[in-house]
């Protein structure tokens, strides 16, 4: 070998693409960087369930690695896997046709990246909210679409509103990108909201990705999955996964629904890209399916009584906060401190050793707030919650 | 409600305000629904489980099968009654099967187990015989896993 040794070459960010340049790293690696540095945190800054993926799910798993399932499978995943999706999705929300209308991904995140570029031609617009997954514009960005960011507030419980949506669109508008229940604000879209997205997609002809990752995890309310409302299945490219409801973020395995075009646009970049979703993965999905209805359901009552109770909690340290119905955030307003997000976590983890993700990681209408999940055990949440207290209550502003 | 029982169960020491925290209901509620819970017997007791072997005590367990003649009028109640107030006998169970009662026997030797058996249950009148099974390892009880490896860690933070 006579390649250059790279420490030859002054800097190597000149064979960098612009396209990725254009995207800075997302605002939670930077602060994972110093965690590191610091012992024994609480961490409330996790995006994952604290749960193991339930054991028959594990257990089909080596079982199929016992029989030997180790080789590749369709494109679109295997096809007891679609069949077992579909019928899933037909009791929950509406039916797909299992072998045109849904692809395995790995994960929600391959399935985001594939519709978008998919859908997006160079300087086609996407609107989102802000505060939204770090995701959806880093991957719009990547696709060379244009991320268009719609505010969103605490007053409006962070749901995203039509009417902002429509102020925002003009010729190059191609979509519109939601992701309810929310990460990172636990918000949730009630059906008249949806409803009136639906309308303005249909007025003006957009396409609509609903990432519902967290659809499962909702608490009082029913989830509204996008693609149901009338007129927008052929219009709506469905995203979601097992890593939330059943623990599985590890797997990696996620799947899309839409229309068979769309659905056959995102495979022809997912074979040449991906090829298949791990097969051992897609096994234990096909469990998951089968069998795991109980304990999704018991993990969920599980989330919401630590959800109420950092929600409590919360208030009773001094910090406002909206109450979130979906996912496992809380998204507290700090703005008492006067510090920024990032100061408040930064300090916050130096001082009390408590780790949580600043809401300006998922846009400037995160400014002011602070991303804590509580998929973490009832005796450190109340540990973390006792810090934040005496964290809260030093820097708290004299009004 | 039910919510208030499931967290007890899992966790003795949450406290009534805890529970009220998790579950919205009020906690002169949750105090009231607790007491009269206790007093009813829907809360038998509040317990601990103790790993006994890691504070270095020796314990030996048994399950003992045992064969009975029902009795008229009493069926299997009367001799299960008087075999579940031996202290000896953890648990007592009517079972379906070849034999009908299954006893949970903890004792410190394994003499002090076979003196039980041999002594106490098996000369009852109404028992036809017995079979003893001495534990060799006790993996996981009432839902807890007794030794395992601890869990695996998440990273500290995750998108």
């Amino acid at each position: 070998m006579s390649a250059v040794p790279l420490n030859r070459i002054k800097s190597t960010y000149q064979f960098l693409s612009a396209r990725v340049n254009n995207v800075s790293p997302s605002g939670i690696r930077k602060f994972f960087d110093l965690l590191s540095s610091v012992e024994d945190v609480i961490s409330l800054g996790v995006g994952e369930p604290d749960f193991v993926t339930p054991w028959q799910i594990r257990e089909a798993a080596i079982y199929s690695l016992e029989k030997g399932y180790t080789m590749y499978t369709s494109n679109y995943g295997l096809p007891e896997l679609r069949q077992k999706l579909a019928e899933h999705l037909e009791s929950q929300y509406l039916g797909y046709n299992p072998n045109t209308e849904l692809l395995i991904t790995t994960g929600v995140s391959e399935g985001l990246d594939l519709a978008l570029r998919a859908i997006l031609n160079p300087g086609d617009e996407v609107i989102m909210p802000d505060p939204c997954y770090v995701a959806y514009p880093a991957c719009t960005l990547l696709a060379e679409g244009k991320p268009v960011t719609v505010p969103t507030t605490e007053q409006n419980d962070f749901q995203i509103k039509a009417s902002d949506i429509k102020t925002r669109i003009n010729h190059r508008t191609k979509a519109i990108l939601i992701g309810y229940p929310s990460n990172p604000t636990g918000a949730i879209m009630p059906r008249d909201e949806l409803a009136q997205i639906a309308d303005i997609a249909d007025e003006y002809n957009l396409i609509v990705i609903s990432d519902e990752i967290y659809g499962r995890l909702v608490y009082d309310v029913d989830h509204v999955c996008f693609a149901s409302l009338p007129r927008m299945r052929d219009r709506t490219i469905l995203l979601s996964g097992f890593s939330k409801a059943y623990a599985m973020t590890g797997w990696r395995i996620g799947y899309a629904a839409a229309n068979h075009q769309i659905i056959e646009a995102m495979t022809k970049i997912h074979q040449y890209t991906i090829l298949c979703a791990p097969i051992t993965a897609q096994m234990a999905a096909i469990e998951a399916l089968k069998s795991a209805d109980n304990e999704v359901e018991a993990m969920v009552r599980d989330y919401d009584r630590r959800r109420r109770f950092m929600l409590e909690g919360l208030k009773d340290i001094g910090l406002t906060c909206f109450e979130p119905k979906g996912a496992f955030y809380t998204f507290p307003s700090i703005k008492v401190t006067g510090m920024t997000s990032e100061k408040f976590a930064e300090r916050l983890l130096l001082e009390e050793k408590v780790a949580v993700v600043p809401g300006s990681a998922f846009g400037q209408c995160g400014e002011g707030y602070i991303r804590c999940c509580y998929a973490t055990s009832l005796a450190d949440i109340e540990e973390a919650l006792k810090r934040m207290g005496r964290f809260v209550s030093k820097y708290k502003q004299k009004t | 409600m039910k919510q208030i029982f499931e967290i007890l169960e899992n966790n003795a020491r949450a406290t009534s305000q805890q529970i009220s925290k998790m579950t919205g209901i009020p906690v002169t509620e949750v105090e009231k629904a607790i007491k009269q819970a206790e007093k009813d017997k829907t809360i038998l007791k509040y317990k601990t489980m103790i790993n006994w072997s890691k504070l270095g005590e020796e314990q030996v367990w048994a399950i003992v099968e045992v064969k009975v003649v029902p009795q008229r009028n009493v069926g299997f109640d009367a001799i299960a009654e008087h075999i579940y107030r031996f202290p000896q006998a953890r648990s007592v169970y009517l079972v379906s099967g070849t034999y009908d009662l299954a006893v949970l026997v903890v004792g410190k030797t394994m003499q002090e187990i076979a003196a039980f058996v041999t002594e106490k249950l098996a000369p009852l009148e109404t028992v036809q015989g017995t079979a003893t099974y001495f534990l060799l390892k006790r993996y996981k009880e009432d839902g807890e896993i007794l030794e395992g490896e601890g869990g695996v860690k998440r990273l500290p933070i995750t998108p």
